[in-house]
């Protein structure tokens, strides 16, 4: 147990090193740190350890989006197509109704049924077609159809966050998703989320639509702003959708803050041609299942550029344009946990744990000196190791760091010790026997050993549930204590052992006092 | 150079003699604590019912009766005001409103705009809001409860491999000992029981099986090593054995864990105690009660006949 071959020592040795070295950037000033991964090799570390939200201040997020509501407005849409084909083919049916991710038709005339099989086969590929009986069909997304509907819509409103949160140029966000309907945002340094909550609130969903004047089929009725929330009925079809816009800003006309905008290639040419045919009459700006205005068009438009007037604030306007400029979200989204921290709590949390862990490190040093004497001083600097491989390992993983991660660093200095305690207690045990001191360090570190393991191994399992099943502040206390039960295990069994072994091959010694 | 030993050298205590009074002061421990669980129940914090919490810190010592009378006129439930640490660091939680998010959020809009109008004239320091939304307090709750079982389950397992069967089944007494005491402590203290708490609760199970696991492993190895020991002795034996270890350990521990209860902030102060609390009955629980349980499982029969005497 006592001999070490070279290559071990060099090994041991090389971990140390590479522990320090990692360590290092956390002692560097950020933009000493930058300028050093920028100019210097790749393989020298410049990351320091990740701080989490808690810690340098900002604000966390987790956001549902609602797909269910995709679902549904996707098969309300493949009704309305069904509808629409179904009619431009002179297809009689009796019956057309919305079931489940889907619609169910009865044909008038059952010879019709190739004709209109054919057509329900190709509004969208994602969906099937069940015979319930002869003349009556159902369309439905499939399950996998539904999946790659959900995927889509989830990735789809990480992109929209993303380019919202951006468009607002707060420094470094984080947008992630977790789970199948869920995103995560956090914002370091913003303690104050509330316009980030506010842009995220809203699914910016633009549309411009004729209103319906001659109690038509296919309309639908919307509250509208200007007429304090009474109802004005509009045509289903949409004019222009928001996708079809370039660019948006905020802007003011006779004295008015308004939207102006400008539109693609075809949704130009589709507004001239619209407006051309329905000049003197109104049309509605929709937005997010209200109407916004519903202005008369006086002469065609067909610059390709508008305004959107209503009765806006500023802050509405240029909140608004920021909006239609990111895109509409699939889905809306909601906020199910939301946890910001002041910059004060974040630097407060870090001193206090900086001095708490100097203090309990200093303690638990002088005592392991007081206690074992040399064997004592040597584990005081495996725990110095220790410390600088913890550290190491979360600037080389990147991981972060929280407060209850902290904490589980400062516990892992206490259990340090433990795996130390042990083979000492060991050794002192053996020496009472009469062993020699060579025979005893070496039987008290081999019987040590699988005690060392059984106990650190029960700990480690708690450890990772821990992590599996935990959720933020409870992950990064997981983090540091599996490292450092990995580390502490590394620094007692190798590096205490190694130093003892020097010690007894080049002194020596013949007597100990432990 | 004199070296400090808090244990003498060769210690020769009863533990097992005075089982009995240790098996009652755990029974007692044990239904105090399930009698507080059910009768008082945790202060289960916003993790797990969801709501509001939010930390302000003030530059003067706020009025709290204006500020509770203010903010409780809101009509929104029951708002509770607590000092954080010091007079001029306020803790202010509000209830799950009835409602969808906007509901929530003009909730909040209405106890800061309160909070504002209360320091009139002075900056209030948001240092922390915290919105858990029921559905998720519904989750962690579970996905908590979850953990803690099924690392309880692995440590069985890992035990049950390891060892016999009765060193598992006394660990894991032991372990539900100390979990429950913890829970028990909360419960009397009436702190916050929240996500950090509930991480501290199985660090505190791990903590308590590793403690026993030391001394487990000792017993069998004298159960090899003294086999016509009789097994009370043979325990006694083991546990005065590992006296030293088992003081020295905690003791750096609880001396570390102290350290960050003073300095540590307050944001960290409850996960803190419960840790300290927890080491404190994992060691007494390792002491006097795995060990005496291997006794009433009896790992070995007493009187171990001649055969086996003469074959070792």
């Amino acid at each position: 147990m006592i001999h070490f071959s070279n290559w071990k020592i060099f090994l041991i040795v090389a971990v140390c090193v590479w522990g320090v070295l990692f360590t290092v950037p956390n002692f560097i000033a950020p933009e000493t740190r930058a300028s050093m991964a920028e100019n210097m090799p790749g393989w020298i570390p410049s990351q320091a350890v990740n701080l989490g939200l808690d810690l340098q201040g900002g604000s966390h997020l987790l956001l549902q989006v609602e797909l269910g509501d995709v679902i549904k407005e996707q098969s309300s849409d493949l009704l309305a197509q069904a509808r629409t084909e179904l009619r431009s083919e002179r297809i009689g049916y009796t019956r057309l109704s919305p079931v489940p991710n889907g619609f169910r038709v009865s044909l008038r005339d059952s010879a019709q049924a190739d004709a209109a099989k054919k057509i329900l086969r190709k509004l969208d590929e994602r969906t099937e077609i069940k015979t319930l009986e002869e003349g009556t069909y159902e369309v439905a997304f499939t399950e996998s159809g539904i999946n790659d509907i959900n995927t889509q819509t989830l990735s789809q409103s990480i992109e929209i966050v993303r380019r919202r949160i951006d468009e607002t140029g707060t420094n470094e966000p984080v947008i992630q998703r977790q789970g199948d309907d869920r995103i995560v945002v956090q914002l370091p340094g913003l303690d104050s989320p509330e316009r980030i909550k506010e842009l995220l609130g809203k699914t910016a969903k633009l549309t411009f639509h004729l209103v319906d004047q001659d109690g038509g089929i296919d309309t639908f009725s919307l509250p509208s702003r200007d007429l304090q929330g009474q109802e004005l009925s509009v045509k289903r079809r949409a004019i222009l959708t928001g996708d079809m816009l370039t660019n948006a800003s905020p802007n003011f006309q006779n004295g008015a803050p308004v939207v102006s905008f400008r539109l693609n290639g075809q949704g130009a040419k589709r507004f001239c041609d619209v407006t051309r045919n329905n000049v003197e009459k109104p049309f509605a700006i929709v937005l997010d299942n209200e109407i916004v205005s519903a202005p008369n068009i006086n002469e065609p438009i067909c610059g390709g550029q508008a305004i959107i007037s209503g009765r806006f604030t500023v802050q509405e306007t240029s909140d608004l344009s920021l909006l239609l400029r990111a895109g509409a979200l699939p889905a809306p989204l909601t906020i199910l946990e939301e946890r910001t921290v002041g910059p004060t709590l974040g630097r407060d949390s870090v001193e206090a744990g900086k001095l708490a862990g100097m203090l309990a490190f200093a303690l638990v040093l002088v005592f392991m000196v007081i206690s074992y004497g040399l064997f004592g001083f040597f584990a005081a600097i495996a725990l110095c190791f220790n410390m600088f491989l913890i550290f190491g390992i979360l600037s080389w993983l990147q991981a972060t760091l929280t407060l209850p991660g902290i904490g589980g660093i400062i516990l892992t200095i206490g259990m340090a010790v433990d795996a130390n305690v042990l083979i000492f207690e060991r050794i002192r045990e053996e020496m009472r026997t009469g062993r020699s001191l060579l025979s005893a360090i070496d039987s008290g570190y081999k019987n040590a050993i699988s005690t060392i393991v059984d106990a650190n191994m029960t700990t480690l399992i708690a450890a990772i549930f821990l992590y599996s099943f935990g959720s933020g502040p409870v992950k990064g206390f997981a983090v540091t204590l599996t490292i450092g039960i990995i580390t502490s295990m590394f620094s007692a069994i190798m590096l205490t052992r190694l130093m003892v072994s020097l010690w007894l091959k080049y002194k020596r010694p013949t007597e100990l006092t432990i | 150079m004199k070296l400090l030993k808090l244990v003498p050298e060769e210690t020769n205590f009863n533990f097992i003699g005075w089982r009995t009074f240790a098996y009652a002061v755990s029974l007692a421990i044990i239904i105090g604590s399930l009698g507080l669980l059910a009768f008082k129940g945790l202060n289960l914090g916003i993790d797990f019912t969801g709501g509001t919490l939010i930390e302000i810190q003030v530059k003067e010592t706020p009025n709290l009766p204006t500020l509770r009378d203010d903010l409780n006129g809101l009509g929104l439930g029951g708002i509770s005001i607590q000092e954080f640490g010091q007079p001029n660091d306020l803790l202010i939680r509000v209830g799950q409103q009835n409602g969808d998010e906007t509901v929530q959020k003009a909730a909040i809009d209405k106890v800061r705009t309160a909070i504002d109008a209360n320091f009139s004239g002075e900056e209030v320091d948001y240092r922390r809001v915290e919105y858990v939304g029921p559905q998720v307090g519904d989750e962690l709750k579970k996905a908590g409860l979850l953990a803690f079982l099924l690392s309880m389950l692995g440590i069985l397992a890992y035990i049950w491999v390891r060892f016999e069967w009765q060193f598992g089944v006394a660990a894991v007494i032991a372990l539900f000992h100390d979990s429950i005491g913890v829970l028990g402590f909360f419960a009397l203290t009436g702190e916050s029981f929240d996500l950090a708490t509930l991480a501290a609760v199985l660090l505190v199970a791990g903590y308590s099986i590793n403690d026993t696991v030391v001394v487990f492993d000792r017993v069998r190895e004298n159960l090899r090593k003294y086999k016509k020991m009789l097994l009370g002795e043979l325990l006694n034996k083991s546990i005065n054995q590992m006296l030293s270890r088992t003081i020295m350990t905690s003791l750096t521990t609880v001396l570390v864990l102290v350290m960050l209860y003073v300095f540590g902030g307050e944001v960290i102060k409850g996960f803190t105690e419960a840790l300290i609390f927890g080491i404190v009955l994992g060691t007494f629980s390792s002491i006097y009660v795995a060990a005496p349980l291997l006794m009433i499982f009896k790992v070995r029969a007493d009187k171990p006949k001649a055969k086996e005497a003469t074959a070792s």
